[in-house]
């Protein structure tokens, strides 16, 4: 019988690889004929693509100036931006008020920020959140404390797009779980309620939903009694949504094996104990991604209300670009507002790794 | 630990008591004409060939499974179909699973006073207090700040074994508690059950453990295609088995 010594672990190192920024070279660019050829031709359009861009972007830009000295520039005309910017983003609020409807973006962006660390997500941060719901929704209509009111129907532009979107998350998202729990419910009522209410608004496009809330909607009213537009279609948003997020809530509550049911139920949790503590807490981090997903194309999909007339983000810069004066710099005032999507909508992606890592720790199997 | 001996009943009362019980999955017929008395204090272990309805006939004590025929009494309590508080049945009747089934997304501490907190509706620093003190009993007290997914499979298991205790069950059930785990953590867990059984828990076990057998069960039962087909003290049961395919099982296993 053979005792084999453990041999000494600092003896043996990994296999060197080559190092060095040629090295690097050799191995990520240059490693085979096809990489080489592959990589001189997307270096070749890289040099030819980038720096007119950049010429065009910064420095031929004007970015301060009239509307004719845009048509001398030969770059790109930021004026445009410049000139309409309280258009852009407030639209058809009246002017001299539009200090308001910055204050409550502002505030909406900082109870934002304070609630990413979760180590704040106390009892105490709805309070907040609901005062400050409060406020905004007072900055926005006023009416009270010398505030002057103001009509929803010149509520437009970004304060509009975030009023529909982050409501529309809100709200949708626990209404997607319910109809998640519904649909596996074993009670045959409930479960086709949920599977005929979930598949039926899958079926048909959210333009169709806006389209019925605006146009349909009223005629089942009582004559007399109106309904706000924009609470309208934030209901079409918010039931949109919820038929997404459902879906994808059912794969998580999937995912989760039948041990965990019975491990929660032979402790003696009912049915509202065992989902909230037990199940729901692991379901919803496994969809985590594609939670999101839907959310961050909800976000997007407020654009739409367009159609029925609502004066969003989108609509307010089109309104800008009628204007003769600008017709010509669709391309800036595109570019710009992509950039505002694109923050929102990345700051919701980037949350949600966030989430995602924090979550995770000490889980792994 | 006489606090979870608390008896309200006398000694030679059944907690348990299943009388001509049937079980169907489909049309597969599980179990058969099933008779149980379990007394208090009794410990009985549960054996056979797999498929033979062993472990859903604990199953069918906490009503993790419906029985079709038949009555099953728990503490008093009959399990039909129209019960009310089955919850309340669970939380006296405590279950380790094959497979552990911790929590995964909640601490140690926090899986074994889950229950106690929203159950029991026990004040958490108690309930935390309660918690240690099972840890330390199965002597794993040191993990407690950690997640299921980072102990070993027989520490899982004795933290199983301690969440169950923290509710202070009248009966515990094991169903095959040592068959997922490697061979070297097996000794733990029995050892864990062990002293368990010492301190006078009622204990159903389903286990293929012959030496845990013989040294605290009260009774062997052995299972075969859904039925009891002998039951006997473990003495007899392995020196002197009636009933040929007892005999047969016993080969196999023991070789």
């Amino acid at each position: 019988m053979a005792v084999h010594p453990i041999s000494d672990a600092d003896a043996i190192k990994p296999p060197k690889t080559q190092t060095g920024v040629v090295g690097w070279m050799r191995q990520n660019l240059f490693n085979g004929v096809f990489n080489s050829i592959l990589t001189v031709v997307i270096l070749y359009i890289l040099w030819k693509t980038v720096p007119p861009l950049i010429r065009w972007f910064f420095i031929d830009a004007v970015w301060t100036t009239a509307s004719e000295a845009c048509y001398a520039a030969d770059g790109a005309c930021w004026s445009v931006i410049y000139n309409n910017i309280r258009f852009i983003l407030f639209g058809l609020y009246p002017h001299d008020l539009q200090w308001r409807p910055l204050a409550a973006i502002v505030l909406l962006i900082a109870l934002l920020v304070y609630s990413r660390d979760r180590r704040r997500w106390r009892r105490s941060l709805l309070w907040t959140w609901l005062a400050g719901l409060f406020v905004m929704g007072l900055l926005m209509k006023g009416g009270l404390f010398g505030l002057e009111n103001v009509d929803s129907t010149l509520w437009s532009g970004l304060p509009l797009t975030l009023l529909l979107s982050v409501f529309g998350m809100v709200a949708a998202y626990p209404l997607g779980v319910m109809l998640a729990l519904g649909r596996r419910s074993r009670m045959p009522a409930i479960k086709s309620l949920c599977v005929v209410y979930i598949e039926m608004i899958r079926g048909v496009p959210l333009i169709s939903l806006l389209f019925m809330s605006s146009v349909m909607f009223p005629l089942f009213l009582p004559e007399g009694l109106t309904i706000n537009k924009i609470l309208r279609a934030q209901i079409a948003i918010i039931m949109f949504t919820a038929a997404y997020i459902a879906e994808v809530v059912r794969g998580g509550l999937q995912a989760i094996s039948r041990g965990q049911y019975e491990a929660a139920e032979s402790l003696g949790l009912g049915f509202p104990q065992k989902m909230r503590l037990v199940i729901l807490p692991q379901a919803l981090k496994i969809v985590i991604p594609p939670t999101v997903g839907i959310l961050v194309s909800a976000f997007k999909d407020t654009s739409l209300v367009v159609i029925i007339a609502l004066y969003d983000l989108l609509k307010t810069t089109q309104s800008v670009l009628s204007n003769p004066k600008w017709m010509g710099f669709s391309s800036e005032a595109y570019i710009f507002i992509a950039l505002i999507y694109f923050i929102c909508c990345f700051s919701m992606s980037d949350y949600s790794r966030k989430l995602e890592r924090e979550l995770g720790a000490g889980e792994r199997r | 630990m006489n606090e979870t001996l608390i008896q309200d009943a006398p000694e030679d009362s059944p907690i348990i008591q299943i009388v001509g019980m049937h079980k169907w999955f489909g049309d597969f017929h599980v179990l058969r004409d099933i008779h149980l008395n379990v007394k208090r204090q009794e410990r009985i272990v549960i054996c056979g060939p797999s498929g033979s309805g062993k472990s859903t006939l604990i199953r069918c004590i906490n009503r993790l499974e419906e029985h079709q025929r038949g009555d099953i009494v728990v503490d008093g309590i009959e399990l039909t179909n129209n019960i009310k508080n089955i919850e309340k049945i669970r939380a006296e009747v405590g279950m380790v699973f094959q497979h552990f089934n911790l929590f995964p997304h909640l601490s140690i501490l926090e899986n074994l006073t889950l229950g106690p907190i929203w159950v029991r509706k026990v004040p958490k620093k108690e309930a935390e207090e309660t918690a240690m003190y099972y840890l330390e009993k199965v002597q794993i007290a040191e993990q407690a700040e950690k997640y299921p997914g980072q102990l070993s499979g027989g520490q899982q298991q004795r933290v199983a074994i301690a969440r169950s205790l923290c509710m202070k069950p009248k009966v515990m059930l094991f169903d095959e508690p040592t068959s997922a785990l490697d061979p070297e953590m097996v000794k733990e867990v029995l050892d864990a059950m062990i002293e368990l059984a010492e301190e006078g828990m009622t204990m159903l076990v389903v286990s293929h453990e012959m030496g845990f057998a013989r040294s605290v069960a009260h009774r062997v039962l052995f299972m075969d295609f859904g039925q009891i087909v002998e039951e006997n003290t473990p003495e007899e049961f392995f020196h002197n088995p009636q009933h040929e395919r007892t005999q047969l099982f016993l080969s196999q296993i023991l070789h």
